[in-house]
């Protein structure tokens, strides 16, 4: 049986080998775990993510010992992953994916001594705190230079999963573009994954033969920029600046900016001051940032959106601001009333204006 | 018109790739052998044929690079299972989990760059008229060799004395090792061209559908290829209707969203799957029939021991 033991020794390092996960040894430096549910490469939301795990090894240097484990689905597979870092000893353990929201809090139970930080969710424990950037800020800006740069009057929309953050996403794109282009309208594509490079282009194909000329995707892959450079129409890069597939295309990307509140996070787990908190940073915090302006957009145009930006940056404008009305009519916002977090962290509606249904 | 013929030239654009890496699998399991290894070698023709063209500005360069690299892989699966008599389903499995990690590791410095253009038929006249003309003499050359690959295929195993002798392995190597063929060798070569075929698969997603390379951009097509084999119940013409089928309502639904029809998109996201296992539960009925086209030695390690 000597031959049939080598196979498979043969058959497991390859798997181990592709499954690319690094291997702790020593025991006196802190522990960091991080789990994506995208692949590192596919320069968007793990991507982003991943630079934040460098910036900590750069801050850092060997105090720390970091740990990455990407594509990992959201699901039964993730618990598994979260409870075996926690198992290896880790101090502090990145959960980057909204669906990981539930594993998380059950792992974090059962090791009360081990700091868990949830991307993007909302539930949290005494070991468990969330972060969560205010994209939709970002997606009002850009809906503004959307809204005076289409042609067609039609933006195009790849939307994920219809969970509030998406959907808080494509209302705050339609208020951006329509407070500056009352003839706007959004046709929406639900794909229903994060990352299918092959099914974002399919998606953004059906949107350009139906005259969108602006692309916006809530997903994670270039593939819907690049379909946007090769077509001649505008897109929004999204998680990550995009600009290397659209060199054209690109009107300006959504950057996250994980880096700091990392640093941050870490160390208050080395120095044990660590506590439980719900931090929401945008554009004001820094853990949004804009790409740079494409140079074709007219300075007009420039000038509406770094208005936008600077007042949300100021507190003084809210994408989020009454009157508004939902899809079906009724009044959600009060003049002048601005939406509170916990209204938006829960948006599932459309505001009035959004064709189509949103799925349930 | 135009978005009708739109919608149909997104079909065949999502359904060649599922469709190369079928029919390579399709001829694999005919001789008798399972490689679940489809999706690592469809990747692994996706980078290799992305970075060629980018390297050497040839897209015949990169296909010929997939196609080369597909084939490494597949040798390698062969060369585990026929010589080393590994267990097909785990060293499938293992292939697929290298291809993907290995395709990673070489893709790092090529996100982001542009593959060139690629050419598309054009026949004055007969491409320029309205709807028929870019439907049908308006695609990639990939598109038609897809088509011809399956006819090749579907004469090869039915009518070719080389194609009966595949089957014969397929269904009782034993026999066939008995009255003198070379099993082993021929299985390597069957494993190689589903590999070649997977590879032109992958490559078909990273230069011409998207075209660009993005870590583990197959997204789940090699399992869906594998699934329409046995969808097709290991019958060419029928492997050509289950890729066009999922193809079909992949993009349709994609369209109906955009046009704002009303329907659950989960419910669509789920359609092309619902789909193939209707028309399965509909060909299995007749159970006889469905089990006169599967190899019966599918999966079953050879060994000659005389």
């Amino acid at each position: 049986m000597k031959s049939l033991g080598l196979k498979f020794a043969i058959a497991g390092a390859a798997a181990a080998f592709a499954l690319g996960m690094g291997i702790a040894q020593a025991a006196d430096k802190t522990k960091v775990g991080f789990v994506y549910v995208g692949p590192i490469g596919d320069h968007g939301w793990s991507y982003q993510h991943h630079q934040g795990l460098l910036a900590l090894k750069k801050e850092f240097g060997d105090k720390i010992e970091t740990t990455h484990v990407e594509k990992v689905s959201e699901g039964p597979d993730a618990e598994r992953v979260i409870r075996q870092l926690a198992q290896q000893g880790h101090k502090i353990i990145f959960t980057t994916s909204f669906g990981y929201m539930n594993p998380t809090i059950k792992v974090a139970k059962r090791f009360p001594n081990v700091y868990f930080e949830h991307a993007t969710g909302f539930k949290r424990a005494k070991n468990v705190a969330t972060y969560n950037g205010r994209f939709y800020q970002g997606r009002y800006v850009a809906g503004i230079i959307a809204g005076k740069m289409t042609k067609t009057n039609t933006i195009g929309y790849i939307a994920s999963f219809p969970i509030p953050e998406v959907v808080m996403g494509i209302n705050a794109t339609y208020l951006g573009a329509k407070s500056v282009n009352p003839n706007i309208k959004m046709k929406i594509i639900w794909v229903s994954t994060w990352f299918d490079p092959g099914k974002e282009t399919d998606a953004a194909k059906a949107l350009a033969d139906q005259g969108a000329d602006v692309l916006f995707q809530h997903t994670d892959s270039p593939a819907p920029m690049k379909l946007a450079e090769q077509r001649g129409i505008w897109a929004v890069g999204q998680a990550s600046d995009m600009k290397a597939f659209g060199p054209n295309a690109q009107l300006t990307a959504l950057i996250d900016d994980w880096n700091p509140y990392y640093i941050r996070r870490v160390r208050e787990a080395m120095n044990g001051t660590w506590k439980s908190t719900d931090v929401w940073g945008g554009l004001k915090e820094g853990m949004l940032k804009m790409a740079a302006w494409n140079k074709k957009i007219p300075a007009d145009v420039v000038k509406l959106a770094e208005a936008a930006r600077d007042g949300i940056i100021s507190g003084k404008l809210h994408p989020f601001t009454g009157p508004l009305k939902k899809q079906d009519g009724t009044l959600f916002l009060k003049a002048g009333e601005k939406i509170s977090d916990k209204a938006l962290s829960a948006m599932n509606f459309y505001v009035e204006g959004v064709e189509g249904s949103l799925p349930k | 018109m135009d978005l009708v013929a739109n919608i149909l030239i997104g079909v065949i654009i999502a359904a060649t790739p599922l469709v190369f890496a079928a029919i390579g699998e399709l001829v694999v399991e005919k001789s008798g052998v399972l490689n679940l290894g489809v999706e690592g070698m469809m990747i692994i023709g996706a980078i290799a044929a992305f970075a060629t063209t980018i390297e050497t500005g040839s897209i015949l360069g990169g296909i010929v690079a997939a196609i080369i690299c597909g084939a490494l892989m597949a040798l390698l699966f062969a060369f585990l299972t026929q010589t080393l008599l590994a267990n097909q389903v785990a060293t499938g499995l293992a292939l697929t989990l290298f291809g993907l990690g290995l395709a990673a590791l070489i893709g790092q410095g090529y996100s982001g760059k542009s593959a060139p253009p690629f050419p598309k038929l054009h026949i004055p006249g007969l491409s320029d008229l309205p709807v028929v003309g870019p439907l049908l003499f308006g695609h990639d050359f990939l598109v038609y060799l897809s088509f011809a690959l399956g006819i090749g295929v579907a004469w090869f195993l039915n009518r070719t004395r080389a194609g009966l002798i595949v089957r014969a392995i397929g269904e009782n190597h034993d026999a066939a090792h008995a009255i003198g063929y070379p099993v082993v060798l021929i299985r390597y070569a069957t494993i190689m061209f589903g590999g070649a075929c997977a590879a032109v698969g992958g490559a078909y997603l990273s230069i011409v559908q998207t075209p660009l390379w993005v870590e583990n951009m197959t997204a789940g097509r090699g399992w869906i290829a594998l699934a329409l084999v046995v969808f097709a119940t290991w019958l060419p013409g029928r492997l050509y209707l289950g890729a066009y089928l999922f193809g079909g309502i992949t993009i349709v639904q994609l369209h109906s969203q955009a046009l704002g029809l009303k329907v659950e998109p989960q419910l669509l996201a789920m359609l092309p799957y619902l789909a193939t296992i209707v028309v399965l539960v509909i060909i299995s009925a007749d159970r006889t029939r469905a089990r006169l086209n599967a190899p019966a030695s599918l999966g079953q390690t050879f060994f000659a021991s005389h």
